[in-house]
């Protein structure tokens, strides 16, 4: 681990309970929604972790407890070093408190969040629908959407297809 | 199908200032087909007169589902729908999306592959600022320089084509090297284009830096803070025209940056005029790392030894059955990655191009997430055009220089 | 054998009505501009310095639909882009013409999911396909060129 972000996550593991793991030189901290605007507020005053460079979430389905975790990485442009925090969430309405007061940035990347996992992000002024249509069912990138996946055309079953494939009206 | 969504006016009554509802000030839709977007961006605009009062951006007419694809397919077929992601900078995406599965598995880079990858990360970083410094000056009515810039990029293109087959979208750099060496006339043709680059660079500045007309149309429109940018997430030339020096290649090198000798270019000012003085000379600090790199060429294999991930080559694939065991087994199945997460960046020509991906133990990827520059980068649009001509709004389009297929994804 | 051999020397041409108007058809053929995605970069290359478009009278882009003929679909088309691309269409006064520019927006290209439109074919009609991805600008022109043959080659009965 970086010697930079040695104090950093010793604090955030103390104040908020988080563990921390480790991979290929980068340092994840799982933390609980209730905690995670303190933990980011900790980090961006105390530690200098100025720019949100990551915000999405990862869908686990069938796994119930946690279903969801949203994942936040943080950057410090002045100590260059960058810190993972990992939020688990459970069941299939899951919801978390915004991030926007402490990042402003991190607000296209809620609405993302709820667009395509269905996560509510608690006092987001703007909880829209972002790159789906309005009237757009489901959220897409979780795992139990469907592909969406057409069939390809092949000798046996061109006739099917054609049949199946919408036609302008023209 | 022929039914388009009305705007409601309902919906977006948070967004809009009171005046809008009483009708003293204008609604009006702007895109997604309109020249100066460049590309499907929606704009809906509250106008007084002539004076935007607020915009509200409305993003994902170019949302293709590639972060879905990308989980259904083996990690080296998941590579092409990185190039369609932003399209001016392929081979950045493919860079990025690699450098990010060489982390999550271990795979190690030889160095010749390396000093390639930065020589062509670098021509894409010149050819997609070609195309950005034709366009947007198009935007502000200065026709000629678009044939200009077009005319130094068909250079760059046949380069690509020189070593990949194609023009843009050539999947060149695959997880552990390169797809394979490069030919013998590269050098040659790379050293020819940055001579004439350079001598070109001048004449685009000729045209431009001095012009009255395009300084008045830029200097001091839609300026920006280094602190509302730190806020925001921006990143890239519109951080650099601030004055911070935040530059990804810099603050946290991969591909071994840290051998090269360059500057980052910043500017003072904020506004259009700053963002087009620092990317014209971050083109010249592009080629100093060409250049730099072309000298200092290894010679050596481009891909690695690694038979975990990496296919043998075609030469072996006649004499020996593991070597065709072990290409069949990569190309059906494909490796398997740990279920581990991973994050990496990189510095698009837009800005911090970060990539996430998540192993499942399996060959593909369990979420593959891409943070674009683009997207953060017109999060900000609204708090630039505030109070600006709409004439002022295209040239700040421009010069945020979005990407729409890699801000929807 | 006609009257032309006897007007020959007289300044004047003559032709039947069919191959005059398909002629001017051709010849001043205003495609819409409109890019959607990488193709556009593409189609943008077309119309510069190297390949220069003009050369077949198609160079004169136009920003509205009520202006152009040609609609080149230059990229993927998304399911909310596919009710504007369809108005656009339909915006667009006879007679036009489309050319599906891509595999993206041919048949769906490496895009098949839940996103994207699988062949722009099923909002518009498509009067030409140029394969690729994307396209080399020559293909392009060649798919221009195809097009042109089509026009030149409509009858009377089946103008619009």
């Amino acid at each position: 681990m970086n010697e930079k972000l040695l104090p950093a996550v010793k604090a955030l593991s103390e104040r908020f309970a988080a563990e921390s793991h480790e991979y290929a030189g980068e340092v994840w901290l799982t933390v609980s929604p209730e905690h995670i605007v303190d933990a980011c507020k900790a980090a961006r005053d105390e530690f200098k972790f100025n720019l949100l460079t990551n915000l999405s979430a990862v869908d686990y389905w069938p796994q119930e407890t946690p279903r969801f975790h949203v994942v936040y990485n943080l950057f410090s442009s002045t100590d260059q070093v960058s810190l993972g925090l990992r939020v688990p969430l459970d069941g299939n309405a899951p919801h978390l408190p915004s991030l926007i007061p402490v990042y402003p940035g991190a607000n296209w990347w809620e609405r993302e969040g709820w667009d395509m996992f269905g996560i509510r992000f608690d006092g987001h002024p703007d909880l829209r629908r972002i790159l789906m249509p309005a009237d757009w069912e489901g959220h897409p990138l979780r795992k139990d959407y469907p592909l969406g996946y057409e069939e390809v055309q092949f000798t046996f079953n061109v006739g099917d297809v054609e049949i199946r494939k919408p036609r302008p009206r023209e | 199908m022929t039914e388009t969504q009305e705007i409601n006016l309902e919906e977006l009554r948070h967004l809009v200032s009171e005046r809008a509802l009483t009708g003293e000030t204008m609604l009006l839709n702007m895109g997604p087909q309109h020249p100066s977007t460049h590309g499907v961006l929606r704009l809906l605009l509250e106008l007084d007169g002539e004076i935007v009062v607020n915009c509200i951006p409305d993003i994902g007419y170019l949302h293709t589902g590639v972060e879905k694809n990308m989980e259904s397919k083996i990690f080296q077929k998941a590579e092409p729908m990185t190039d369609r992601l932003d399209y001016l900078n392929p081979i950045g995406n493919n860079l990025t999306f690699c450098l990010a599965v060489e982390k999550l598995c271990g795979i190690d880079v030889p160095p010749r592959a390396q000093v390639l990858r930065v020589m062509l990360a670098e021509l894409e970083r010149l050819s997609s600022h070609l195309v950005w410094l034709g366009t947007s000056a198009l935007d502000l009515a200065a026709m000629s320089l678009f044939l200009y810039t077009f005319r130094e990029r068909e250079m760059i293109l046949d380069i690509k084509e020189l070593i990949s087959g194609s023009r843009m979208m050539t999947t060149y750099i695959r997880p552990g090297g390169l797809w394979r060496d490069v030919p013998v006339e590269f050098e040659a043709a790379v050293r020819r284009y940055c001579d004439v680059q350079e001598a070109r660079l001048d004449e685009y500045e000729a045209l431009l830096t001095n012009n009255a007309l395009f300084r008045d149309r830029t200097i001091g429109i839609g300026v920006i803070n280094t602190q509302q940018c730190y806020e925001w997430g921006v990143t890239g030339p519109v951080i650099r025209a601030t004055g911070e020096p935040f530059d990804v290649r810099k603050i946290q090198p991969y591909s071994g940056y840290e051998e090269y000798d360059f500057e980052i270019p910043t500017e003072k000012g904020g506004d259009i005029f700053s963002r087009y003085m620092v990317r014209v000379r971050e083109m010249r600090q592009s080629i100093r790392i060409i250049r730099q790199a072309l000298d200092k060429l290894p010679f050596g294999p481009v891909r690695s030894n690694n038979r975990k991930f990496i296919p043998p080559p075609r030469s072996e694939l006649g004499t020996s059955m593991e070597a065709v065991i072990h290409h069949f087994k990569l190309w059906t199945e494909g490796f398997h990655a740990p279920a581990e997460s991973v994050y990496m960046m990189n510095e698009s020509p837009r800005g911090l191009l970060g990539v996430y991906i998540e192993g499942n133990g399996g060959p593909t990827g369990h979420r593959i997430h891409y943070h674009t520059p683009s997207f953060v980068n017109l999060q900000i649009l609204p708090l630039l055009s505030k109070g600006h001509f709409v004439a002022d709004l295209v040239g700040i389009i421009g010069s945020i220089d979005i990407i729409l297929g890699d801000c929807d994804r | 054998m006609g009257v032309e051999q006897k007007l020959g020397n007289m300044g004047i041409a003559t032709t039947t009505l069919e191959q005059a108007v398909n002629w001017a058809r051709t010849n001043s053929m205003w495609p819409m501009l409109f890019g959607l995605a990488c193709c556009a970069i593409e189609m943008m290359a077309a119309e510069a310095a190297n390949y220069d478009m003009s050369r077949f009278g198609m160079e004169l882009m136009r920003a509205s639909p009520r202006q152009s003929d040609l609609m080149i679909v230059a990229g993927r088309v998304s399911r909310k882009m596919a009710p504007v691309l369809r108005r656009l269409y339909d915006q667009m006064p006879d007679p036009k013409w489309v050319i599906a520019m891509g595999d993206c927006a041919s048949t769906g290209g490496i895009f098949n999911n839940y996103a994207v439109v699988q062949g722009v074919d099923e909002i518009v009609p498509v009067n030409v396909y140029v394969a690729g991805c994307p396209p080399r600008p020559e293909a392009l022109v060649h798919g221009i060129l195809i097009l042109q043959e089509k026009v030149r080659s409509e009858h009377l009965s089946q103008w619009r």
